[in-house]
């Protein structure tokens, strides 16, 4: 969001880029805390600085996301979920995304959101549905404010439009939170999505966490833009790019974001400059596509040690407080673990119900078949 | 057109062509139900390249019926997520090829969304396709695209063959709580008929439906959309031969009324199905299967498909020629084993005898 990319990288704090009038991002991602966790001031502008309750409650939600993403990998590799694409590593992006929404804020998840939807309040089985096998989305959309998580790419953020500009239309103050990752900003969905929510004004968040790998590909194959955040600019709309691995500086960035799109100024694109740890999924090997040196860089860069470093030293958070998180995320990821060990019980006959709202005479007439099949088999046991 | 002047909710019986049939359903649901909102390529202020929305942003405003940009995958999606914010999107697909882009989101989410969330988001939207040729248009304007949908669990797939039939078929596809593709054959715009508009909230039971436009007794032609027209001259024109022939129009692809085709053939004992599009692993295909799987002991001959032919749709010149007209569906029909030989001459081009 400056207005001269050409100059020299200003080493000042520059104040001319209100939010809502210059559309660039600035040239280096946002920075409030460095990799030690001390407080830097890179491009944080006119940002305010997060409150410490936000940053607290950051800093517990990010120890129970990781908790609970080690804890899904442990159940994917143990065969309890089909499959489960980790985000060890984007903490900062998926917990900061949520705490800055309100209540009655919607969230537009990819399948690597996991994180995010924990701290969004979804219960942690719910989220572990498709990959557990029994039923496709596990939770209530319309309940917890949350799309199904989508795996097409990119194509639930024209849904966040269109639902972010209908909740305007019916007078009610809902901001999108739209999820996406560095690859699925190649896919058309995402230019249709920007252009229509520019079009159209619609109160929505775009956080592209830019995780520098598309399963094995990476960002260097992916785009010659400079920044994704520069992705924006061509549809006119405000966009920013910020240290992805640096909460306080997600939570300052995307706080402002929310309160642009709510305050009717219109959307905004925020890309998060973060790192995968593991592989796209229990399944992938991301030794055959990138160095082990390179995870040892990005761990140093770690959101979770940076954000507790500096609440240590302020005085926000101490030693009981840090074990007490600790603690409670153990109990998050027993109880996930105890509740994902039960077989589910599954129904077959759940296969032919909501294809439509009555299904058809075809329907009915398969799944009588298959009715007949399973008390044929039942009978010869 | 001009708007009919009602009192409100009472019924206007009027002349209309299938255009301004659409036009009215639209303006009737609109008035019916302020979440319906109507949305696509130049469907504002210019009222649709074939004019199907004329006159409908100046009296609805430009709330509830507004131009987007030129994007058929971001329109579709726009309309999944305006639904699920409670809206009951009407949205026009300029031309059946230009829907191509919006494949994606209308397979993946627009027809799976109420199963993907076990009955907890339902998506009431109507995606409306001026589709299949016949009226001189170049390459990629005359595509009969309705296999594909049809093919799509979660959607239902509605043509409408009279002018009646649009009005109804539209207004029950903006109340369905599930996605309808709705599929306008464009050489019928311009077609005359009468119907009973209401601005009422109306419940209308046309879909699963089909409708015998023309009883018989010798043999049954199915058809729907464009072709329905096409097996009523084939009949007309079968009379003079001697033949009955009882013509049913199918209305809705999806839900599919196996009661009324079956009931029918096995009325008949013959029949031949009717459709413009390419004729490989389309739906005639599944018709006549369907048939010979339910109806085989009181078929007298083979379920013959006419259909056109399987080529990219050809330059306005040579469209004739891949058309099934008239002469191709009374041909058909003197195939039917009436002499009790079976009909080879088409069958045995790879001369392999047997290849058949």
């Amino acid at each position: 969001m400056t207005t001269d990319t050409n100059s020299p990288l200003p080493q000042t704090v520059p104040t001319d880029r209100p939010f809502a009038r210059g559309l660039i991002p600035a040239p280096t991602p946002v920075q409030f805390l460095d990799e030690l966790g001390h407080r830097v001031e890179i491009f944080t502008g006119d940002y305010a600085e997060p409150s410490p309750e936000q940053l607290v409650a950051a800093y517990r939600a990010m120890v129970i996301g990781r908790r609970f993403d080690i804890q899904a990998t442990a159940l994917a590799k143990q065969g309890r979920l089909a499959v489960y694409p980790p985000s060890r590593g984007q903490e900062a992006c998926q917990i900061g995304s949520m705490l800055a929404l309100s209540e009655g804020d919607w969230a537009f998840p990819t399948y690597r959101d996991s994180m995010a939807l924990v701290t969004h309040g979804l219960d942690p089985v719910e989220i572990l549905t498709v990959p557990h096998g029994a039923a496709h989305c596990g939770y209530d959309p319309r309940a917890v404010r949350t799309a199904p998580q989508c795996t097409p790419l990119a194509t639930q953020l024209v849904h966040a439009v269109g639902f972010a500009s209908g909740e305007k239309r019916k007078g009610r103050p809902t901001v999108a939170m739209a999820f996406v990752g560095d690859g699925a900003t190649s896919e058309g969905d995402f230019h249709e999505a920007l252009n229509f929510a520019g079009v159209f004004n619609a109160p929505v968040v775009f956080l592209v966490q830019n995780n520098e790998y598309a399963i094995s590909v990476p960002l260097s194959k992916q785009t010659a833009a400079p920044s994704l955040g520069y992705k924006g600019i061509g549809y006119g709309i405000a966009s920013e790019q910020v240290d992805g691995n640096d909460a306080m500086a997600v939570l300052a960035v995307l706080n402002k974001a929310v309160a642009h799109a709510r305050s009717g100024q219109g959307p905004v694109l925020v890309e998060a400059h973060t790192y995968r740890l593991d592989g796209h999924t229990n399944a992938d090997d991301p030794t055959r596509y990138r160095d082990s040196t390179e995870v040892d860089d990005w761990l140093r860069r770690d959101p979770i040690t940076r954000l507790e470093a500096w609440l240590r030293h302020q005085g926000h958070i101490d030693d009981a407080f840090v074990a007490s998180v600790a603690h409670e995320a153990e109990a998050f990821a027993a109880d996930v673990r105890d509740r994902m060990s039960i077989d589910l019980a599954v129904d077959p006959m759940s296969l032919f119900d909501n294809v439509f709202a009555t299904p058809t005479p075809q329907l009915l007439e398969q799944r009588a078949m298959v009715q007949s099949e399973i008390k044929a088999e039942e009978a010869s046991r | 057109m001009t708007p009919t002047v009602t009192h409100h909710g009472a019924p206007a019986r009027n002349q209309v062509t299938m255009s301004g049939a659409i036009n009215r359903a639209l303006r009737d649901a609109m008035t019916a139900n302020t979440d319906v909102v109507v949305f696509g390529e130049d469907v504002g202020t210019l009222g649709g390249v074939f004019r199907i929305t004329d006159g409908i942003a100046r009296d609805f405003g430009e709330d509830r019926c507004f131009d987007t940009p030129l994007a058929e995958a971001g329109i579709v999606g726009f309309a999944v997520g305006m639904a699920m914010a409670g809206f009951r999107p009407v949205i026009e697909m300029q031309f059946d090829a230009f829907a191509y882009p919006a494949f994606e989101q209308i397979a993946s989410h627009v027809a799976k969304m109420r199963n993907r969330t076990a009955g907890k988001v339902n998506l009431p939207i109507v995606i409306r396709i001026p589709f299949a040729g016949g009226i001189g248009g170049v390459e990629h304007h005359c595509d009969s695209s309705e296999a594909y949908y049809a093919h799509t669990p979660g959607l239902k797939v509605v043509t409408p063959a009279t002018v009646e039939d649009a009005y109804t078929l539209l207004r029950e596809a903006i109340n369905d709580p599930d996605p309808v593709i709705f599929m306008e054959p464009k050489r019928l715009y311009w077609s005359k008929g009468a119907i009973e508009s209401a601005t009422a909230a109306t419940t209308f039971d046309s879909f699963g439906r089909a409708a015998v436009r023309r009883a018989g007794t010798d043999v049954t032609l199915v058809a729907y959309g464009p072709s329905v027209d096409v097996a009523m001259a084939a009949a007309a024109a079968a009379a003079d031969s001697g033949w009955s022939v009882e013509v049913v129009d199918l209305r809705t692809i999806v839900p599919f009324d196996d009661v009324t085709v079956v009931a029918s053939v096995r009325k008949t004992g013959r029949c031949v199905v009717v459709q413009e599009a390419q004729g490989f692993a389309g739906v005639g295909a599944e018709i006549a299967a369907r048939v010979q799987e339910r109806a085989f002991h009181s078929l007298q001959a083979p379920v013959l498909r006419v259909a056109g032919l399987d080529i990219p749709y050809p330059p306005p010149k040579l469209e004739h020629l891949h058309l099934p007209g008239v002469e191709r569906v009374l041909d058909a029909i003197a195939r039917l084993q009436w002499d009790d030989q079976a009909d080879t001459r088409f069958l045995d081009h790879h001369g392999k005898g047997g290849a058949m």
